[in-house]
């Protein structure tokens, strides 16, 4: 596809620190983080003016889904404004306890485990043709998402027989299954729940649950704009290579497990190439085809531009060509700068803080943002382009048929409900709208719906 | 919600903290570096094992 719709999912971790000794357990500080949500719109499930979702998950969860996109840098935007929203929530939560006689500090995390070893995820959503065959596409997309987290793994620290290292991914430890349609009890790579939210006749929705959660935007960059990539080689319909991995979850995990990048994965070919050596035969194929094919949009040469440099920092150990802009180099380098001017192991308490607070969404607290702040990270979007996404949708897709639905009930007074198909208008006996194209700006079906909204004493 | 909903004292929080862009230190790298290395010091709460050990929340999807 040319133009393919995007949206990422993702739930955040939450957790509230006392300064006061008075403990909140995480239910009790997201129902009090929710209540302007419930104040605002009757529930704690809902679609917000720029046309996103936010919601409190399973597990206390919060959690942000983006409006559809259509553009890889709108997508990164949409997805900075769904921190800035829970930024603000934080902010009134805050304020709330203290009313309520407590003090403390609430932490959000744009990360993917807790200290007892829970996962929770960021979920990526790619729009894909309904005419691909299911088996082509895991067999080629496999092997591409189980190496990808050398490309845009967030880092971590994992301790093994009483040793801590780091690693390329929070989340290749959870993930149980490669192919499954359930989310909670198994962990597939790929998820073939078939609601497309778009008409089934022409439309698949591919749903990926194994990436980890991303702070750089240029990392986010690389990580959609890359499978993005790989997705439009296989819908070419054109031959490759065979990678498929004869065991993709244990190759997740051992990849993960070992930094330089040299664990040889087996393939059910026999073949034992090394995860950098399966990264490099994809960026090959996927170069090749854009020198065929043309780029398809504005961005593309700094995807693979970056993508090469961080296959090549791999490969010679040098860290410095991406540590502005790789998640896991970014990390790495903080880490283990910290350690040695404090003569610290890994293993200690202080670096498994600095490890977790990376994540921490708040600008003037978060190590993320304290490098930012320094110059020390690269950017992608601007801090205008965040302030129009929580403003307002994209232009471009059916989030702006939401946007406007919503804002016409709530600026009438008028009971509706939305998800991400229909719209409905409560008071008006069949006043129901399914839009199924993501890619609709405009519904004159929606807007009846308005006009009578507008009427109505 | 919209902006208007939001609590202005973060935003105006935010522009503070981006207004003090920090100067890196070309002269020194190891002054600049001394001087992050403080900066996280100050953001971080001081009981790193309570903090770290006191984020449990369950499994999401």
């Amino acid at each position: 596809m040319d133009r393919r719709i995007y949206g990422l999912e993702t739930e955040f971790g939450l957790t509230y620190v006392p300064s006061d000794g008075r403990r909140l357990t995480p239910e009790d500080a997201a129902r009090h983080l929710f209540k302007p949500v419930v104040n605002w719109g009757r529930s704690s499930n809902v679609f917000l003016e720029n046309g996103s979702r936010l919601y409190l998950d399973v597990g206390s969860h919060p959690e942000y889904a983006t409006a559809e996109c259509d553009h890889v840098k709108q997508l990164i935007a949409h997805d900075r404004a769904g921190e800035a929203f829970m930024l603000d929530l934080v902010d009134q939560a805050e304020d709330q306890l203290s009313e309520e006689g407590h003090e403390g500090r609430i932490y959000m995390f744009k990360n993917n485990v807790d200290s007892a070893g829970n996962s929770y995820g960021c979920h990526e959503n790619y729009l894909i043709p309904r005419k691909i065959e299911f088996k082509r596409l895991a067999d080629m997309l496999i092997p591409f998402l189980v190496t990808r987290q050398l490309l845009c793994g967030a880092g971590h620290l994992i301790t093994e027989d009483d040793q801590t290292k780091f690693v390329f991914s929070q989340r290749a430890d959870h993930m149980w299954e490669g192919v499954s349609s359930a989310t909670t009890r198994s962990r597939p790579i790929i998820n073939t729940r078939d609601e497309p939210h778009a008409d089934a006749e022409y439309h698949r929705r591919l749903h990926v649950i194994v990436g980890d959660s991303t702070m750089s935007e240029t990392t986010q960059l690389l990580k959609i704009g890359a499978t993005d990539l790989v997705l439009r080689l296989i819908e070419s319909g054109e031959i490759y290579h065979d990678l498929r991995l004869e065991n993709p979850i244990r190759s997740i995990r051992q990849i993960s497990h070992d930094f330089n990048g040299q664990t040889v994965v087996r393939l059910m070919g026999g073949d034992e190439p090394t995860a950098l050596q399966i990264q490099w035969i994809l960026f090959e194929s996927v170069t090749e085809f854009v020198k065929r094919h043309g780029a398809h949009h504005d961005q593309v040469d700094r995807v693979l531009e970056l993508w090469e440099r961080t296959l090549t920092a791999i490969e010679s150990e040098n860290y410095s060509l991406i540590d502005q802009d790789i998640d896991w180099a970014i990390k790495h380098k903080l880490l283990h700068g910290y350690a040695q001017k404090n003569s610290l192991e890994l293993s200690s308490p202080r670096l498994a803080q600095l490890n977790l607070t990376y994540h921490d969404i708040d600008p003037a607290r978060g190590l993320f943002h304290v490098l930012k702040r320094r110059g020390l990270v690269s950017s992608v979007v601007s801090d205008a382009d965040i302030r129009d996404a929580v403003e307002n949708p994209p232009a471009t897709t059916r989030a702006a048929i939401r946007s406007k639905f919503i804002r016409a009930a709530r600026a009438n007074g008028r009971r509706y409900s939305a998800d991400w198909v229909h719209m409905k208008y409560e008071d008006e006996p069949g006043g129901i709208v399914l839009c199924k194209d993501p890619f609709a700006i405009n519904d004159p079906e929606v807007d009846k719906l308005i006009d009578l909204m507008g009427q109505r004493p | 919600m919209t902006q208007e909903s939001f609590s202005a004292r973060r935003n105006t929080q935010n522009q503070a903290a981006e207004n003090e862009q920090v100067q890196v230190n070309t002269t020194g790298q190891s002054a600049g570096v001394d001087d992050l290395l403080d900066e996280i010091d100050s953001v971080l709460e001081s009981n790193a094992e309570e903090f770290v050990r006191g984020f449990v929340q369950k499994g999401g999807q």
